[in-house]
């Protein structure tokens, strides 16, 4: 499992490189929400997967899936969501000023 | 922390009061403060002559760095002594000159008298300290000094450049010093320069040694303007004429013959410190004459003389280094050369620091430094003509001032390296006093010009920017007729120094060379009768004079006309490329769009990770412990695969959205299955907000198009996108793998153990996250302020019409 778990991370780890390198601002964005989920998967995939209960006590099960990986993704997910919402305002007030979504155009040369 | 320290220091704490000084008490030139500093030191290094003139030494320690080694150390004896008085003593000088030449209303005197202390205080601390690391600190800081006062007028294009490049020169020679120390420190296991010296045996057989001592070489030739590092010194003469003739002929400039004469015990005894140094040594002197004559600037002709002084007392204390080959005692041969090396460094302080002042003068009295504008000033100025004439004669090296005294001995003690019977001397080593006489026919005549195009020759009063001309100010002559009455007094009495300043300065240069007991025996006198010495200074007069007759007709030679020094040419192209090529660099990598930047790193990571798997075998694979596979799992991640490589290639925003939204439920369904509830469930929160505001927000913008990427960058693209995901896909499996394979036991059992006990709750995610790492939650949240704070920013702040976004 986890080593097809490794190859899903990889390829949605590539897709998402390949979407920030595009012209267009929006598919930036969604590269950056796609890396974020890869890198989610890594750090679960690392502790190993389906390795006893769910970490409820309350289970009082024999063995428990490892909880700190599940407490870093958690914080890592917050974190992303907050980052996510601050750059999709920023496109949003970018493309406002500019009219431009494309990164080729906005480049900044008059300033070097 | 001793007086010795304080003396040291001194000048640094004196400079933290200038600023106030200079502000609050404005009626009197902050001058005559500063002063007080260099004449209470030098009343207070005089104190010690008694101890160092009866063979002794003082050594204070101060503990810095003591686990490295690095301390404080302050080491008077001899040689450092010598230097110190003449730091300090020139020193006053100066500042007492500079009251008189900086009298205008509008200088920045706070800056120039903080600048001239600096370097005063640093000067002291690389001549005194025992440690090299300290030494080195101090070097430095003398560089840095140096730089500012030479862009003292900063406004002035030539300041500027004549700051940079001496500061490029001097901190490469500073750093390649400091490369040099760390290997005599990996040779001698000590910082210290006396301990360098007990064990000096082990530093000459190291095979480091040649390494060491070329770089430590470096070092002091860039400071000593040594060739083909010398092109730094003639453009600091922009500096105002009081540091000139301060730092760049009388000082700093020999802090490289200070670091040679200190490290000759070291180093000294083998062929290549001899060779390398002298043959330095004097081709430098016959370099610097050369160009001197080639000048129209009164102060670019001292610089290149100076340089050829400096040229000549280094290749002294090359020839003066057999010493250590022999070691037997006080023998004539070559301890001539060290004293020749001394007693000239001393003098060329003098005369010297004089000829620059008196060119100051000028320059201040007529606004000119210029010999083709000046002439006739010898009836206006009869002061410093008088003072210019024996200050250039002891320079030429006529009798009976104390440069001919000098000049006699340096010609006995390179013609001495012809009797050596090692590295040479003897066949090829003829070709140094050869080369020593003609160098001395161009001081002679430079010296000559100086004089009769300045004092001489007819009055052009009117190609003079100033049009009253008169003589100086008595307070601004004070100073270089000081030095012009040691000058005399060296000349008439030159015994006078032996015992106390000179016997002093060649037992620390030459250490354990003499028998128990003895010491060396210094007798100067004008009279050895008529000797190849004495002919020779005789050929240098005649011929020099036939040059100087005939400069109407040399001087229309091409060469003569081209003052720029074939070096400088070098450097300005060197200079001249580096930034283009630097700016070429740069721009082939800031090309200001985020794919580059993007790729640029990730295939450095790529790179890196690939290098360290193969170097320390860094990739595990065993499928043993791996979990099995449910079926309906590959449904899932079959879904989820072709769900994202469609991602690309959508054109319709709604769409991209939705497939991403889509994206974001398969990971919380994921999540579900691998045992992580509380990640399932924030997960399906946070994609459904993500999936509104991405919908809010590209409600607003322009649909997506196919991106227009060339083909070539599109392959480079995917490849680099393949490569990055490949590399992930390693670095999971090792980690994985890796992790079973430890012994270790994660500390997750803490966690799973405790969350009741100590945190009182039964999901122990949430328990390691408000309780476990409570703060690292806390701080989350503050991210999450500011990124909502930013959102709001963004949305309600305007930025007015005229404000530049």
């Amino acid at each position: 499992m986890e080593i097809v778990m490794s190859a899903v991370i990889g390829l949605l780890f590539a897709v998402a490189v390949y979407l920030m390198f595009s012209r267009n601002i929006l598919r930036v964005l969604i590269g950056t929400l796609l890396l974020s989920h890869s890198v989610h998967l890594i750090l679960l995939t690392m502790a190993g997967l389906q390795r006893g209960a769910p970490p409820l006590l309350f289970l009082e099960a024999g063995s428990y899936t490892d909880p700190l990986p599940q407490a870093l993704i958690l914080t890592a997910i917050v974190i992303n969501f907050g980052i996510t919402a601050f750059v999709s305002v920023l496109v949003y007030r970018t493309y406002q000023e500019h009219k431009s979504v494309d990164l080729y155009d906005m480049r900044g040369a008059k300033d070097e | 922390m001793t007086l010795l320290h304080i003396a040291v220091l001194a000048p640094f704490l004196f400079a933290l009061l200038v600023p106030f000084l200079f502000k609050y008490l404005r009626k009197i030139h902050t001058g005559w403060f500063v002063m007080i500093v260099p004449l209470v030191l030098f009343i207070y290094f005089v104190s010690y002559l008694p101890t160092t003139s009866d063979g002794h030494t003082v050594m204070k320690r101060f503990e810095w760095v003591p686990s490295l080694g690095i301390n404080f150390d302050l080491y008077v004896d001899g040689l450092s002594l010598l230097f110190a008085l003449l730091i300090t003593g020139i020193g006053t000088l100066v500042i007492l000159y500079s009251i008189y030449y900086l009298a205008g209303k509008k200088e920045r005197l706070n800056h120039f008298y903080v600048y001239i202390l600096l370097f005063m205080g640093a000067m002291l601390g690389v001549v005194l300290s025992d440690n090299i690391i300290v030494l080195y600190v101090f070097w430095e800081v003398t560089s840095i000094s140096s730089a500012l006062l030479i862009s003292y007028w900063y406004t002035k294009d030539a300041s500027v450049y004549g700051a940079q490049k001496s500061m490029y020169v001097t901190v490469f020679g500073g750093l390649t010093m400091l490369g040099g120390f760390s290997l005599l420190y990996v040779m001698a296991e000590t910082f210290s320069i006396r301990e360098m010296i007990a064990g000096s045996d082990i530093i000459m057989n190291h095979e480091l040694f040649l390494p060491a001592m070329i770089l430590v070489l470096v070092g002091a030739f860039t400071k000593s303007a040594q060739f083909p590092f010398h092109i730094w010194l003639p453009d600091a003469m922009e500096a105002p004429t009081p540091v000139s003739a301060y730092l760049h002929s009388a000082t700093m400039v020999k802090a490289g013959i200070y670091l040679v004469a200190r490290m000759t015990p070291v180093f000294g005894g083998g062929a290549e410190w001899f060779w390398i140094i002298t043959s330095f040594g004097i081709f430098t002197m016959l370099w610097g004459g050369i160009s001197a004559l080639r000048q129209k600037d009164l102060k670019a002709i001292l610089a290149f003389s100076t340089i050829s002084q400096l040229g000549m007392i280094m290749s002294l204390l090359g020839a003066g280094s057999a010493a250590f080959y022999y070691m037997d005692g006080d023998n004539a041969l070559y301890t001539t050369a060290i004293l020749a090396a001394v007693f000239h460094l001393i003098n060329h302080a003098t005369f010297k620091g004089s000829l620059f002042m008196v060119a100051g003068i000028i320059d201040h009295e007529t606004g000119t430094r210029d010999i083709r504008k000046l002439g006739g000033l010898m009836t206006i100025m009869p002061i410093s003509a008088t003072l210019s004439v024996i200050g250039l004669a002891a320079m030429a090296g006529l009798p009976p001032f104390n440069g001919f005294l000098s000049k006699e001995l340096f010609f006995t003690g390179i013609m001495n390296v012809v009797q050596y019977d090692m590295w040479n001397g003897d066949t090829i080593g003829f070709i140094l006093p050869v080369i020593a006489w003609i160098a001395s026919i161009f001081t002679f005549t430079y010296s000559a010009i100086i004089f009769f195009r300045t004092f001489r020759g007819k009055f052009k009063p009117d190609m003079l920017p100033v049009k009253k001309v008169h003589e100086a100010p008595i307070g601004m002559l004070i100073s270089p007729i000081i030095l012009v009455l040691a000058v005399l007094v060296i000349s008439i009495f030159p015994n006078m120094l032996a015992y106390t300043v000179i016997e002093p300065a060649m037992m620390s240069i030459l250490p354990g060379i003499l028998s128990e007991g003895s010491s060396f025996y210094v007798d100067i006198y004008h009279w050895h009768g008529i000797n190849l010495e004495l002919t020779m200074t005789i050929g240098v007069v005649i011929i020099g004079t036939i040059l100087y007759m005939t400069m109407d007709k040399w001087s229309k030679l091409g060469i003569y006309q081209k003052e720029q020094d074939i070096i400088t040419t070098v450097y300005d192209y060197g200079y001249d490329a580096l930034i283009k090529g630097s700016q070429l660099i740069t721009r082939a990598q800031m090309t200001g769009m985020l794919r580059d930047y993007l790729v640029y790193m990730l295939i450095f990571i790529v790179g890196l990770m690939t290098y360290t798997m193969f170097r320390f075998e860094g990739f595990h694979f065993s499928m043993e412990n791996a979990s099995d596979i449910d079926l309906f799992m590959y449904v899932i991640l079959a879904t989820l695969s072709v769900t994202i490589i469609l991602l690309p290639k959508v054109n319709n925003r709604m769409t991209a959205i939705i497939l991403a939204g889509f994206v974001g439920f398969l990971v919380a369904f994921i999540f579900t299955v691998f045992r992580a509830p509380d990640l399932a469930l924030t997960q399906l929160m946070v994609e459904t907000v993500s999936v509104i505001l991405f919908m809010a927000v590209f409600y607003h913008l322009p649909n997506l198009t196919k991106d227009n990427i060339a083909p070539l960058t599109k392959s480079i693209n995917i490849v680099v996108a393949g490569m990055s995901g490949l590399m992930v896909t390693f670095v999971s499996i090792s980690a994985f793998t890796y992790g079973q394979m430890t012994p270790f036991e994660a500390i997750s059992q803490y966690f799973i153990e405790n969350s009741k006990s100590l945190g009182g709750g039964y999901n122990m995610v949430n328990v390691i996250l408000v309780d476990f790492r409570g703060l690292d939650t806390m701080l989350e949240l503050l991210v999450l302020g500011i990124a909502a704070l930013g959102v709001i920013s963004l949305i309600k702040l305007r930025v007015g019409e005229s404000d530049d976004v």
